[in-house]
């Protein structure tokens, strides 16, 4: 495999040096980064050998792969990330059938040690036909090239938490990469997708440092998940306030008021998505309208419905605290008549 | 079922059963008893005014100002920093408005028009933290001080502890300390209040209900015999 500088790679695509320094510049300060550390990240990034990377996508919907993609558009984070010698990849390689798993075995080989391994989509532990590359169940290929890997990046909720397949009931018994691999480090780079940003974010720390990032309890880059969305939301000072939309379609709705009474998971999602933004920074989803539904977070589809508030309690009815009431004041009542009787008893004698 | 959703549902329920009925039971039980009739010509006849007592009991004397002023001042730290953490905090008042409408079918808002005001997030931090270090004041003062230590028992250390909980648990998720998911901290958060809630009627919380009806038979026994307010 030919591993060109980065640098070399992203000039012969057409990237300008204040396009790139521009992303360095960026992707610094989302790393939390001092600024005087720019040119040495630049630096570092334009020399950087393209490292073999293996994806293996397991129990997913692709739109990870869409995200990091942007099908709509070339970005230089899509560059930067073309930039890295995707050896396999089923979904954007253009080989297929033996030809890819000849490709991915070649790569394993001679890279073995050295190669960054991402997964996407979480790994069923049932029934091996739930999912299967070129006749291999998830679980073996993922086994298989973890041994070989010198780190491996789950990318999205699946592979970093088990996500949707993983979601109750969970029928293919699906699970983390963390759940299977336990030898190697693992980055958590969750979001259903995770921010593009974020992901080369990642990358680029990785290949700036040569080594990686400083994660949270979750396992994932504490400078894009130090935060909370409801942190750094614009509608925060309308929370603040107490100012809150009650339905998605009243006056303090148009007024952009805060979210929270109609579901937003804000508080207790992290993720860069009000700062970084989707769509080359345009908007996220509160500044389209609608509450975050907590995609970065664990177990994120069974933590009840995504328009309930997070205060709420699952109170049944008024009839038990009805029959509270009545018990209290019936064993109040008793124990006074009991007193009364003592007393009585007490001063007669 | 999760943590949370066991904090959320069966929890919460019973800790407000427990609550309600033990709160009946002791208020009535004590409210229902024969109060002996006094023979004795009263004083003087105007006994409403012993509930001025109310008033006179919640301000330092200015005779034993020196002995009680630590007391006083951390106690109004405390319940004041507590109380208006407890409801004017917008998470609490969500809280609130949804057991309300679990309930009466309806909150605040649908009975009357009007809005539940909130505190910014930034004073209900400060007030937890002025609320946090006044009880931990006054749990160093009943220590050290030999006629405090003597008289103080297990009902003394344990609703501290229990009164403690919620506050620290509250900063905790607040804060999202300890490295555990939110969910995790709401739900201890969650269970610490409802052992407040559990424990409030049976220990010396339940002061929150009596102390007032004590001031007030107090005040009014003295002025029946006419002892100076």
């Amino acid at each position: 495999m030919s591993s060109p500088l980065l640098g070399e790679f992203l000039r012969s695509r057409g990237v300008t040096r204040r396009d790139f320094l521009q992303f360095c510049t960026t992707t610094a300060a989302l790393m939390g980064l001092s600024p005087a550390l720019v040119p040495r990240v630049a630096a570092a990034l334009a020399q950087a050998r393209r490292p073999s990377v293996i994806w293996l996508p397991f129990q997913e919907c692709t739109g990870c792969t869409e995200s990091i993609t942007r099908a709509h558009g070339s970005t230089l984070e899509s560059l930067i990330f073309q930039g890295i010698s995707l050896d396999y990849q089923h979904t954007l390689q253009a080989a297929a059938g033996d030809a890819a798993e000849r490709a991915r075995e070649t790569a394993m080989q001679e890279n073995w040690g050295r190669y960054l391994l991402i997964v996407d989509g979480s790994i069923p532990t049932g029934n091996k036909g739930f999912s299967s590359i070129a006749g291999r169940d998830n679980l073996s290929l993922l086994q298989e090239a973890a041994r070989g890997a010198a780190a491996i990046v789950a990318l999205g909720s699946c592979a970093a938490f088990g996500g949707i397949p993983g979601a109750n009931p969970n029928p293919t018994g699906a699970v983390p990469v963390s759940a299977i691999v336990k030898d190697k480090p693992i980055i958590n780079v969750s979001g259903c997708p995770p921010i593009p940003v974020v992901i080369t974010g990642v990358l680029t720390q990785y290949l700036t440092f040569g080594k990686l990032p400083e994660l949270d309890a979750l396992g994932r880059p504490r400078s894009f998940y130090g935060q909370t969305i409801h942190d750094r939301c614009y509608r925060r000072p309308f929370y603040e306030r107490g100012q809150f939309a009650d339905s998605f379609d009243d006056e303090g709705a148009r007024q952009g008021w805060c979210l929270y009474k109609l579901g937003c998971r804000g508080p207790t999602t992290h993720n860069a998505c009000a700062t970084v933004k989707w769509n080359d920074g345009t908007s996220f989803p509160i500044e389209a309208g609608h509450g975050c539904i907590g995609c970065s977070e664990p177990g994120f589809w069974d933590k009840g419905g995504f328009y309930q508030p997070l205060s709420t309690g699952q109170w049944g009815s008024a009839r038990t605290l009805g029959v509270a009431v009545g018990v209290g004041t019936a064993l109040g009542v008793a124990s006074a008549a009991l007193a009364r009787k003592r007393q009585k008893d007490a001063e007669g004698a | 079922m999760n943590l949370l959703d066991f904090a959320r549902g069966p929890a919460l329920q019973w800790s407000l059963v427990i609550f309600v009925v033990g709160v009946l039971w002791r208020l009535l039980g004590m409210l229902l008893l024969r109060t002996r009739k006094d023979l004795s010509k009263p004083r003087r006849d105007a006994a409403w005014k012993g509930l001025r007592l109310i008033a006179l009991r919640s301000w330092p004397r200015k005779e034993f100002l020196g002995g009680t002023a630590f007391g006083e001042v951390m106690g109004y730290a405390f319940h004041i920093g507590f109380l208006l953490a407890l409801f004017f905090y917008v998470p609490h008042v969500l809280f609130f408005a949804d057991i309300s409408r679990g309930l009466l079918g309806t909150d605040l808002h649908g009975l009357t028009g009007l809005h539940w005001p909130t505190l910014p997030n930034g004073v209900v931090t400060l007030l937890s933290a002025i609320s946090i270090a006044a009880l931990v004041a006054v749990l160093i003062h009943r220590i050290v001080n030999p006629v405090k230590r003597l008289i103080s028992n297990f009902d003394d250390y344990f609703s501290w502890l229990v009164t403690l909980g919620p506050l620290v648990t509250g900063m905790a998720a607040f804060a999202h300390l300890g490295g555990w998911p939110y969910e995790r901290l709401l739900a201890v958060h969650l269970l610490a209040a409802e052992l407040l809630l559990v424990w409030f009627p049976f220990g010396k919380l339940m002061h929150a209900f009596t102390i007032f009806v004590a001031r007030g038979s107090t005040g009014m026994l003295f002025e029946r015999k006419g002892a100076s307010l």
